[in-house]
Protein backbone atom coordinates (compact mmCIF):
# COMPACT_ATOMS: atom_id res chain seq x y z
CA UNK A 1 0.00 0.00 0.00
CA UNK A 2 2.74 2.44 1.07
CA UNK A 3 4.88 1.43 -1.88
CA UNK A 4 2.00 1.91 -4.29
CA UNK A 5 1.33 5.41 -2.98
CA UNK A 6 4.98 6.34 -3.36
CA UNK A 7 5.05 4.98 -6.90
CA UNK A 8 1.96 6.95 -7.80
CA UNK A 9 3.38 10.27 -6.50
CA UNK A 10 6.60 9.61 -8.43
CA UNK A 11 4.64 9.16 -11.64
CA UNK A 12 2.75 12.42 -11.01
CA UNK A 13 6.00 14.28 -10.50
CA UNK A 14 7.57 12.86 -13.66
CA UNK A 15 4.45 13.83 -15.61
CA UNK A 16 4.67 17.43 -14.36
CA UNK A 17 8.35 17.68 -15.35
CA UNK A 18 7.51 16.32 -18.79
CA UNK A 19 4.69 18.83 -19.37
CA UNK A 20 6.90 21.73 -18.22
CA UNK A 21 9.86 20.74 -20.41
CA UNK A 22 7.52 20.10 -23.34
CA UNK A 23 6.03 23.58 -23.03
CA UNK A 24 9.47 25.23 -22.90
CA UNK A 25 10.71 23.30 -25.93
CA UNK A 26 7.54 24.11 -27.87
CA UNK A 27 7.84 27.85 -27.21
CA UNK A 28 11.58 27.76 -28.06
CA UNK A 29 10.85 26.04 -31.37
CA UNK A 30 8.13 28.57 -32.26
CA UNK A 31 10.39 31.53 -31.57
CA UNK A 32 12.25 33.31 -34.34
CA UNK A 33 15.60 33.64 -32.57
CA UNK A 34 17.28 35.53 -35.33
CA UNK A 35 14.71 38.32 -35.27
CA UNK A 36 14.78 38.53 -31.49
CA UNK A 37 18.53 38.83 -31.56
CA UNK A 38 18.36 41.66 -34.09
CA UNK A 39 15.45 43.50 -32.46
CA UNK A 40 16.22 43.15 -28.75
CA UNK A 41 19.89 42.27 -28.40
CA UNK A 42 21.42 44.30 -31.17
CA UNK A 43 24.98 45.09 -30.09
CA UNK A 44 25.42 47.89 -32.64
CA UNK A 45 22.38 49.71 -31.30
CA UNK A 46 23.44 49.01 -27.71
CA UNK A 47 26.86 50.54 -28.32
CA UNK A 48 25.22 53.76 -29.60
CA UNK A 49 23.43 54.23 -26.26
CA UNK A 50 26.67 54.82 -24.38
CA UNK A 51 27.66 56.95 -22.61
CA UNK A 52 24.29 58.76 -22.39
CA UNK A 53 22.44 55.80 -20.91
CA UNK A 54 24.81 56.02 -17.91
CA UNK A 55 25.72 59.69 -17.56
CA UNK A 56 22.23 61.04 -18.31
CA UNK A 57 19.56 58.36 -17.93
CA UNK A 58 20.85 56.21 -15.06
CA UNK A 59 22.25 59.25 -13.29
CA UNK A 60 18.87 61.03 -13.49
CA UNK A 61 16.97 57.96 -12.35
CA UNK A 62 19.17 57.65 -9.26
CA UNK A 63 19.20 61.40 -8.62
CA UNK A 64 15.38 61.67 -8.86
CA UNK A 65 14.98 58.61 -6.62
CA UNK A 66 17.27 60.13 -3.98
CA UNK A 67 15.43 63.47 -4.07
CA UNK A 68 12.02 61.78 -3.76
CA UNK A 69 13.29 59.45 -1.03
CA UNK A 70 14.86 62.15 1.15
CA UNK A 71 11.90 64.51 0.65
CA UNK A 72 9.42 61.72 1.33
CA UNK A 73 11.36 60.64 4.41
CA UNK A 74 11.40 64.11 5.97
CA UNK A 75 7.69 64.67 5.27
CA UNK A 76 7.00 61.07 6.30
CA UNK A 77 8.53 61.63 9.76
CA UNK A 78 6.43 64.77 10.11
CA UNK A 79 3.18 63.01 9.20
CA UNK A 80 4.00 59.94 11.30
CA UNK A 81 4.48 62.20 14.34
CA UNK A 82 1.29 64.09 13.50
CA UNK A 83 -0.61 60.82 13.21
CA UNK A 84 0.60 59.85 16.72
CA UNK A 85 0.04 63.33 18.15
CA UNK A 86 -2.21 63.97 21.15
CA UNK A 87 -3.61 66.96 19.22
CA UNK A 88 -6.65 65.67 17.32
CA UNK A 89 -6.57 68.06 14.30
CA UNK A 90 -2.96 66.98 13.62
CA UNK A 91 -4.10 63.36 13.55
CA UNK A 92 -6.99 64.19 11.22
CA UNK A 93 -4.79 66.13 8.85
CA UNK A 94 -2.19 63.35 8.72
CA UNK A 95 -4.88 60.72 8.15
CA UNK A 96 -6.42 62.67 5.26
CA UNK A 97 -2.99 63.29 3.72
CA UNK A 98 -1.95 59.64 3.94
CA UNK A 99 -5.24 58.27 2.64
CA UNK A 100 -5.30 60.83 -0.19
CA UNK A 101 -1.86 60.16 -1.63
CA UNK A 102 -1.96 56.42 -1.07
CA UNK A 103 -5.36 56.24 -2.70
CA UNK A 104 -4.49 58.15 -5.87
CA UNK A 105 -2.43 56.76 -8.75
CA UNK A 106 1.10 58.18 -8.59
CA UNK A 107 0.80 59.08 -12.28
CA UNK A 108 -2.19 61.32 -11.59
CA UNK A 109 -0.50 63.05 -8.63
CA UNK A 110 2.64 63.76 -10.65
CA UNK A 111 0.64 65.06 -13.61
CA UNK A 112 -1.57 67.20 -11.35
CA UNK A 113 1.41 68.81 -9.62
CA UNK A 114 2.81 70.00 -12.94
CA UNK A 115 -0.38 72.05 -13.37
CA UNK A 116 -1.45 72.90 -9.82
CA UNK A 117 1.85 74.26 -8.55
CA UNK A 118 2.38 77.02 -11.14
CA UNK A 119 -1.30 78.02 -10.99
CA UNK A 120 -1.78 77.92 -7.21
CA UNK A 121 1.48 79.57 -6.18
CA UNK A 122 2.33 81.49 -9.34
CA UNK A 123 5.88 80.13 -9.31
CA UNK A 124 7.66 77.69 -11.53
CA UNK A 125 9.18 74.89 -9.46
CA UNK A 126 12.97 74.55 -9.78
CA UNK A 127 13.88 72.19 -12.59
CA UNK A 128 10.78 72.99 -14.63
CA UNK A 129 8.28 70.20 -15.26
CA UNK A 130 10.59 67.57 -13.75
CA UNK A 131 10.76 69.60 -10.54
CA UNK A 132 6.96 69.74 -10.35
CA UNK A 133 6.74 66.03 -11.07
CA UNK A 134 9.28 65.32 -8.36
CA UNK A 135 7.19 67.24 -5.85
CA UNK A 136 4.30 64.96 -6.77
CA UNK A 137 6.51 61.92 -6.27
CA UNK A 138 7.64 63.27 -2.88
CA UNK A 139 3.99 63.62 -1.80
CA UNK A 140 3.26 60.02 -2.79
CA UNK A 141 6.42 58.79 -1.05
CA UNK A 142 5.63 60.76 2.14
CA UNK A 143 2.25 59.06 2.48
CA UNK A 144 3.68 55.54 2.23
CA UNK A 145 6.69 56.32 4.39
CA UNK A 146 4.59 58.00 7.11
CA UNK A 147 2.80 54.68 7.65
CA UNK A 148 6.08 52.73 7.72
CA UNK A 149 7.65 55.20 10.16
CA UNK A 150 4.57 55.19 12.40
CA UNK A 151 4.76 51.38 12.58
CA UNK A 152 8.47 51.64 13.45
CA UNK A 153 7.84 54.13 16.25
CA UNK A 154 5.09 51.94 17.67
CA UNK A 155 7.32 48.85 17.51
CA UNK A 156 9.75 50.34 20.06
CA UNK A 157 8.85 48.86 23.47
CA UNK A 158 6.99 51.15 25.87
CA UNK A 159 9.69 50.63 28.51
CA UNK A 160 12.11 52.64 26.37
CA UNK A 161 10.11 55.85 26.55
CA UNK A 162 9.32 55.20 30.22
CA UNK A 163 13.04 54.91 30.98
CA UNK A 164 13.83 58.10 29.05
CA UNK A 165 10.96 60.06 30.66
CA UNK A 166 12.05 58.80 34.10
CA UNK A 167 15.45 60.39 33.49
CA UNK A 168 13.67 63.72 33.02
CA UNK A 169 13.81 63.77 29.23
CA UNK A 170 10.97 65.69 27.56
CA UNK A 171 8.64 63.94 25.08
CA UNK A 172 10.51 65.62 22.18
CA UNK A 173 13.97 64.60 23.42
CA UNK A 174 12.69 61.09 24.12
CA UNK A 175 11.37 60.82 20.56
CA UNK A 176 14.54 62.20 18.97
CA UNK A 177 17.23 60.45 21.02
CA UNK A 178 15.59 57.18 22.08
CA UNK A 179 12.53 56.22 19.99
CA UNK A 180 13.38 57.35 16.44
CA UNK A 181 16.90 55.83 16.34
CA UNK A 182 15.46 52.46 17.36
CA UNK A 183 12.38 52.79 15.17
CA UNK A 184 14.49 53.50 12.10
CA UNK A 185 16.62 50.44 12.73
CA UNK A 186 13.45 48.34 12.69
CA UNK A 187 12.16 49.84 9.43
CA UNK A 188 15.35 49.69 7.33
CA UNK A 189 13.97 46.72 5.31
CA UNK A 190 10.60 48.35 4.43
CA UNK A 191 12.38 51.65 3.74
CA UNK A 192 14.77 49.93 1.33
CA UNK A 193 11.71 48.42 -0.31
CA UNK A 194 10.22 51.91 -0.60
CA UNK A 195 13.44 53.08 -2.25
CA UNK A 196 13.12 50.35 -4.89
CA UNK A 197 9.48 51.27 -5.51
CA UNK A 198 10.44 54.93 -5.91
CA UNK A 199 13.26 54.03 -8.28
CA UNK A 200 10.72 52.34 -10.54
CA UNK A 201 8.17 55.15 -10.10
CA UNK A 202 10.63 57.74 -11.45
CA UNK A 203 9.60 56.26 -14.84
CA UNK A 204 6.26 58.08 -14.33
CA UNK A 205 7.94 61.51 -14.25
CA UNK A 206 7.75 61.80 -18.05
CA UNK A 207 4.06 62.70 -17.71
CA UNK A 208 5.03 66.10 -16.27
CA UNK A 209 7.15 66.76 -19.35
CA UNK A 210 10.86 66.27 -19.99
CA UNK A 211 13.85 68.06 -21.41
CA UNK A 212 16.81 66.35 -23.05
CA UNK A 213 18.89 66.66 -19.91
CA UNK A 214 16.14 65.40 -17.60
CA UNK A 215 15.39 62.06 -19.25
CA UNK A 216 15.42 59.14 -16.86
CA UNK A 217 15.98 55.54 -17.94
CA UNK A 218 12.50 54.68 -19.20
CA UNK A 219 11.98 57.90 -21.18
CA UNK A 220 15.49 57.62 -22.57
CA UNK A 221 14.83 54.04 -23.67
CA UNK A 222 11.47 54.86 -25.23
CA UNK A 223 12.95 57.71 -27.24
CA UNK A 224 15.93 55.63 -28.35
CA UNK A 225 13.51 52.85 -29.27
CA UNK A 226 11.84 55.25 -31.69
CA UNK A 227 15.10 56.70 -32.99
CA UNK A 228 16.66 53.36 -33.90
CA UNK A 229 13.38 51.55 -34.66
CA UNK A 230 14.81 48.82 -32.47
CA UNK A 231 13.83 47.47 -29.02
CA UNK A 232 17.38 46.95 -27.72
CA UNK A 233 17.29 50.22 -25.68
CA UNK A 234 14.38 48.78 -23.65
CA UNK A 235 16.43 45.72 -22.78
CA UNK A 236 19.42 47.90 -21.89
CA UNK A 237 17.26 50.09 -19.62
CA UNK A 238 15.86 46.96 -17.98
CA UNK A 239 19.40 45.76 -17.28
CA UNK A 240 20.27 49.16 -15.77
CA UNK A 241 17.26 49.00 -13.43
CA UNK A 242 18.08 45.48 -12.34
CA UNK A 243 21.73 46.34 -11.65
CA UNK A 244 20.46 48.74 -9.00
CA UNK A 245 17.33 47.00 -7.69
CA UNK A 246 18.52 43.40 -7.33
CA UNK A 247 21.43 44.21 -4.95
CA UNK A 248 19.01 46.38 -2.92
CA UNK A 249 16.35 43.67 -2.56
CA UNK A 250 19.07 41.09 -1.78
CA UNK A 251 20.39 43.49 0.87
CA UNK A 252 16.90 43.78 2.38
CA UNK A 253 16.51 40.01 2.48
CA UNK A 254 19.91 39.67 4.16
CA UNK A 255 18.99 42.35 6.74
CA UNK A 256 15.70 40.65 7.52
CA UNK A 257 17.42 37.28 8.01
CA UNK A 258 19.99 38.88 10.31
CA UNK A 259 17.32 40.69 12.35
CA UNK A 260 15.30 37.47 12.66
CA UNK A 261 18.40 35.71 14.01
CA UNK A 262 19.08 38.49 16.52
CA UNK A 263 15.57 38.23 17.90
CA UNK B 1 16.16 74.76 43.99
CA UNK B 2 19.42 74.66 45.93
CA UNK B 3 20.09 71.65 48.06
CA UNK B 4 20.84 73.50 51.31
CA UNK B 5 17.32 74.94 51.38
CA UNK B 6 15.71 71.49 51.60
CA UNK B 7 14.58 70.66 55.13
CA UNK B 8 16.23 67.30 55.71
CA UNK B 9 13.37 66.22 57.97
CA UNK B 10 10.67 67.07 55.43
CA UNK B 11 9.00 64.09 53.78
CA UNK B 12 10.63 63.16 50.49
CA UNK B 13 7.41 61.61 49.22
CA UNK B 14 3.91 62.22 50.51
CA UNK B 15 1.08 60.19 49.01
CA UNK B 16 -2.39 61.36 50.04
CA UNK B 17 -5.53 59.37 49.27
CA UNK B 18 -4.13 58.03 46.01
CA UNK B 19 -6.72 56.34 43.80
CA UNK B 20 -5.92 54.78 40.42
CA UNK B 21 -8.33 53.06 38.07
CA UNK B 22 -7.74 51.41 34.72
CA UNK B 23 -11.21 51.65 33.19
CA UNK B 24 -13.57 49.96 35.63
CA UNK B 25 -10.73 48.27 37.45
CA UNK B 26 -9.75 50.19 40.60
CA UNK B 27 -6.15 49.20 41.33
CA UNK B 28 -5.35 51.65 44.14
CA UNK B 29 -8.16 52.39 46.58
CA UNK B 30 -6.89 55.29 48.65
CA UNK B 31 -3.21 55.01 49.57
CA UNK B 32 -1.59 57.22 52.22
CA UNK B 33 2.17 56.99 52.54
CA UNK B 34 4.89 59.29 53.84
CA UNK B 35 8.54 58.59 53.06
CA UNK B 36 11.17 60.52 55.01
CA UNK B 37 14.76 61.10 53.94
CA UNK B 38 17.01 58.07 54.18
CA UNK B 39 14.19 55.55 54.59
CA UNK B 40 14.40 52.26 52.71
CA UNK B 41 10.83 51.11 52.22
CA UNK B 42 10.14 47.67 50.80
CA UNK B 43 6.70 47.02 49.35
CA UNK B 44 5.52 43.43 49.15
CA UNK B 45 2.24 41.81 48.24
CA UNK B 46 0.58 39.39 45.83
CA UNK B 47 0.52 40.20 42.11
CA UNK B 48 -2.30 42.58 41.26
CA UNK B 49 -2.15 44.17 44.70
CA UNK B 50 -1.24 47.54 43.16
CA UNK B 51 2.34 47.78 44.46
CA UNK B 52 3.92 48.48 41.06
CA UNK B 53 1.17 50.97 40.21
CA UNK B 54 1.87 52.81 43.47
CA UNK B 55 5.57 53.00 42.65
CA UNK B 56 4.97 54.13 39.08
CA UNK B 57 2.57 56.81 40.31
CA UNK B 58 5.32 58.43 42.36
CA UNK B 59 7.06 59.64 39.18
CA UNK B 60 3.80 59.95 37.26
CA UNK B 61 4.37 57.05 34.85
CA UNK B 62 0.80 56.35 35.93
CA UNK B 63 -1.52 59.33 36.10
CA UNK B 64 -3.51 59.17 39.39
CA UNK B 65 -7.30 59.07 39.16
CA UNK B 66 -7.63 60.78 42.53
CA UNK B 67 -5.59 62.02 45.47
CA UNK B 68 -2.29 63.92 45.63
CA UNK B 69 1.37 63.04 45.45
CA UNK B 70 3.97 65.49 46.77
CA UNK B 71 7.64 65.02 45.97
CA UNK B 72 9.85 67.19 48.18
CA UNK B 73 6.80 69.38 48.74
CA UNK B 74 5.95 69.76 45.03
CA UNK B 75 2.49 68.52 44.02
CA UNK B 76 3.23 66.42 40.93
CA UNK B 77 -0.47 65.80 40.29
CA UNK B 78 -0.91 69.54 39.63
CA UNK B 79 -1.05 69.93 35.82
CA UNK B 80 1.11 73.08 36.08
CA UNK B 81 4.02 71.19 37.62
CA UNK B 82 6.98 70.67 35.31
CA UNK B 83 7.12 66.89 35.71
CA UNK B 84 10.42 66.60 33.81
CA UNK B 85 12.13 68.71 36.48
CA UNK B 86 10.76 66.55 39.28
CA UNK B 87 11.66 63.30 37.52
CA UNK B 88 15.34 64.29 37.40
CA UNK B 89 15.40 64.00 41.18
CA UNK B 90 13.80 60.54 41.16
CA UNK B 91 15.83 57.58 39.92
CA UNK B 92 13.78 54.73 38.49
CA UNK B 93 14.88 51.12 38.01
CA UNK B 94 12.63 48.76 36.05
CA UNK B 95 12.08 45.03 36.17
CA UNK B 96 13.05 44.75 32.49
CA UNK B 97 16.11 47.08 32.82
CA UNK B 98 15.04 49.20 29.83
CA UNK B 99 18.57 50.13 28.80
CA UNK B 100 18.75 51.86 25.42
CA UNK B 101 19.89 49.04 23.10
CA UNK B 102 21.20 51.36 20.36
CA UNK B 103 23.66 53.06 22.73
CA UNK B 104 26.80 51.79 24.44
CA UNK B 105 26.84 51.52 28.22
CA UNK B 106 28.68 54.83 28.51
CA UNK B 107 26.23 56.55 26.13
CA UNK B 108 23.31 55.11 28.13
CA UNK B 109 24.78 56.85 31.18
CA UNK B 110 25.56 60.17 29.52
CA UNK B 111 22.49 60.74 27.31
CA UNK B 112 20.24 62.36 29.92
CA UNK B 113 23.17 64.07 31.64
CA UNK B 114 23.99 65.86 28.42
CA UNK B 115 20.51 66.44 26.98
CA UNK B 116 18.70 67.22 30.25
CA UNK B 117 21.30 68.52 32.70
CA UNK B 118 23.35 70.09 29.85
CA UNK B 119 26.60 68.73 31.21
CA UNK B 120 29.62 68.81 28.92
CA UNK B 121 30.73 65.54 27.34
CA UNK B 122 33.86 65.49 29.48
CA UNK B 123 31.94 66.04 32.70
CA UNK B 124 29.22 63.55 31.80
CA UNK B 125 31.79 60.90 30.85
CA UNK B 126 33.65 61.42 34.11
CA UNK B 127 30.48 61.05 36.21
CA UNK B 128 29.38 58.05 34.16
CA UNK B 129 32.69 56.26 34.72
CA UNK B 130 32.53 57.03 38.43
CA UNK B 131 29.02 55.53 38.68
CA UNK B 132 30.05 52.50 36.61
CA UNK B 133 32.84 52.00 39.14
CA UNK B 134 30.31 52.10 41.97
CA UNK B 135 28.33 49.25 40.44
CA UNK B 136 31.54 47.37 39.60
CA UNK B 137 31.32 47.56 35.81
CA UNK B 138 34.10 49.99 34.87
CA UNK B 139 35.41 47.63 32.19
CA UNK B 140 32.01 47.51 30.40
CA UNK B 141 31.83 51.21 29.41
CA UNK B 142 32.11 50.50 25.68
CA UNK B 143 29.97 47.33 25.62
CA UNK B 144 26.42 47.31 24.26
CA UNK B 145 23.55 46.24 26.55
CA UNK B 146 22.79 43.09 24.53
CA UNK B 147 26.27 41.77 25.36
CA UNK B 148 25.73 42.02 29.11
CA UNK B 149 24.11 39.54 31.48
CA UNK B 150 20.81 40.49 33.09
CA UNK B 151 22.53 41.27 36.38
CA UNK B 152 25.06 43.51 34.64
CA UNK B 153 22.30 45.26 32.68
CA UNK B 154 20.41 46.00 35.86
CA UNK B 155 23.54 47.38 37.54
CA UNK B 156 24.09 49.63 34.50
CA UNK B 157 20.45 50.76 34.83
CA UNK B 158 21.09 51.69 38.47
CA UNK B 159 24.26 53.57 37.50
CA UNK B 160 22.31 55.40 34.77
CA UNK B 161 19.80 56.60 37.35
CA UNK B 162 22.56 57.61 39.77
CA UNK B 163 24.23 59.81 37.14
CA UNK B 164 21.36 62.28 37.55
CA UNK B 165 22.21 62.70 41.27
CA UNK B 166 18.69 61.70 42.38
CA UNK B 167 17.38 62.41 45.87
CA UNK B 168 15.48 59.13 45.89
CA UNK B 169 15.36 55.88 43.98
CA UNK B 170 12.37 53.79 42.95
CA UNK B 171 12.92 50.08 42.26
CA UNK B 172 10.15 48.16 40.47
CA UNK B 173 10.87 44.46 41.10
CA UNK B 174 14.53 44.97 40.10
CA UNK B 175 15.51 41.30 40.44
CA UNK B 176 12.35 39.55 39.22
CA UNK B 177 13.59 39.13 35.64
CA UNK B 178 16.99 37.78 36.68
CA UNK B 179 18.33 34.25 36.82
CA UNK B 180 18.69 33.25 40.50
CA UNK B 181 22.50 33.35 40.46
CA UNK B 182 22.47 36.98 39.26
CA UNK B 183 20.12 38.34 41.93
CA UNK B 184 22.85 38.71 44.53
CA UNK B 185 25.05 41.19 42.59
CA UNK B 186 22.10 43.56 42.08
CA UNK B 187 20.97 43.35 45.71
CA UNK B 188 24.57 44.03 46.74
CA UNK B 189 24.57 47.32 44.81
CA UNK B 190 21.19 48.28 46.28
CA UNK B 191 22.43 47.48 49.78
CA UNK B 192 25.45 49.75 49.37
CA UNK B 193 23.14 52.53 48.15
CA UNK B 194 21.00 52.11 51.24
CA UNK B 195 24.10 52.16 53.43
CA UNK B 196 25.04 55.53 51.91
CA UNK B 197 21.68 56.93 53.01
CA UNK B 198 19.76 56.93 49.73
CA UNK B 199 16.00 57.19 50.12
CA UNK B 200 14.59 54.10 48.47
CA UNK B 201 11.16 52.72 47.62
CA UNK B 202 11.52 49.09 46.56
CA UNK B 203 8.81 46.79 45.21
CA UNK B 204 10.30 43.34 45.71
CA UNK B 205 9.84 39.65 46.37
CA UNK B 206 13.22 39.40 48.10
CA UNK B 207 12.20 38.93 51.73
CA UNK B 208 15.84 38.57 52.83
CA UNK B 209 16.67 41.99 51.39
CA UNK B 210 13.56 43.50 52.99
CA UNK B 211 14.50 42.07 56.38
CA UNK B 212 18.17 43.04 56.34
CA UNK B 213 18.19 46.34 54.44
CA UNK B 214 14.67 47.73 54.74
CA UNK B 215 13.80 50.28 57.40
CA UNK B 216 10.10 49.74 56.86
CA UNK B 217 8.02 47.00 55.24
CA UNK B 218 4.67 47.63 53.59
CA UNK B 219 2.29 44.81 52.74
CA UNK B 220 -0.27 45.64 50.05
CA UNK B 221 -3.29 43.66 48.98
CA UNK B 222 -6.33 44.56 46.87
CA UNK B 223 -5.28 48.18 46.38
CA UNK B 224 -4.81 48.90 50.10
CA UNK B 225 -1.85 49.10 52.45
CA UNK B 226 -2.87 46.28 54.76
CA UNK B 227 0.01 46.33 57.20
CA UNK B 228 3.30 48.13 57.71
CA UNK B 229 6.08 48.34 60.22
CA UNK B 230 9.58 47.22 61.07
CA UNK B 231 10.48 44.52 58.52
CA UNK B 232 11.74 42.03 61.09
CA UNK B 233 8.57 42.33 63.16
CA UNK B 234 6.16 42.18 60.23
CA UNK B 235 7.94 39.18 58.71
CA UNK B 236 8.29 37.30 62.00
CA UNK B 237 4.97 38.26 63.53
CA UNK B 238 2.41 39.47 60.96
CA UNK B 239 -0.76 40.86 62.55
CA UNK B 240 -3.25 40.87 59.70
CA UNK B 241 -4.66 37.54 58.46
CA UNK B 242 -3.98 38.44 54.82
CA UNK B 243 -0.35 39.22 55.61
CA UNK B 244 -0.08 35.93 57.48
CA UNK B 245 -1.61 34.08 54.56
CA UNK B 246 0.70 35.77 51.99
CA UNK B 247 3.86 35.23 54.04
CA UNK B 248 2.99 31.60 54.75
CA UNK B 249 2.92 31.04 51.00
CA UNK B 250 6.14 32.85 50.04
CA UNK B 251 8.46 32.15 52.99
Amino acid sequence: MALRRRTRSRIYRLAMYAVFIGAVVLIALMTDWERIGKQFFNLEVAAQLFPDIIVVALRNTILFTLIAFVGGLLLGVLFALMKLSVIAPFRWFATVWIELFRGLPALLTIFAMAFILPIAFGVKPPGGPVGAGLIGLILVASAYMAEVIRAGIQAVPKGQSEAARSLGMSPMKTMFWVILPQGFRIIIPPLTNEFVLLLKDTSLLFIAGTFLWSKELTTFARDANTTYANATPLIMAAIMYLIVTIPLTRFTAWLERRMARER
Amino acid sequence: MSTDLIDIHAPVIEVQGLVKSFGDNEVLKGIDLTVTRGEVICVIGPSGSGKSTLLRSVNLLEEPTGGRILVEGIDITDPDTDIDRVRRRIGMVFQSFNLFPHLSVLENLTLAQRRVLKRSKTEADEIAREMLGRVGLSEKADAYPSHLSGGQQQRVAIARALCMNPDMMLFDEPTSALDPELVGEVLQVMRSLADEGMTMLVVTHEMGFAREVGSRLIFMDGGHIVEQGDPREVLANPQHPRTQDFLSRVL
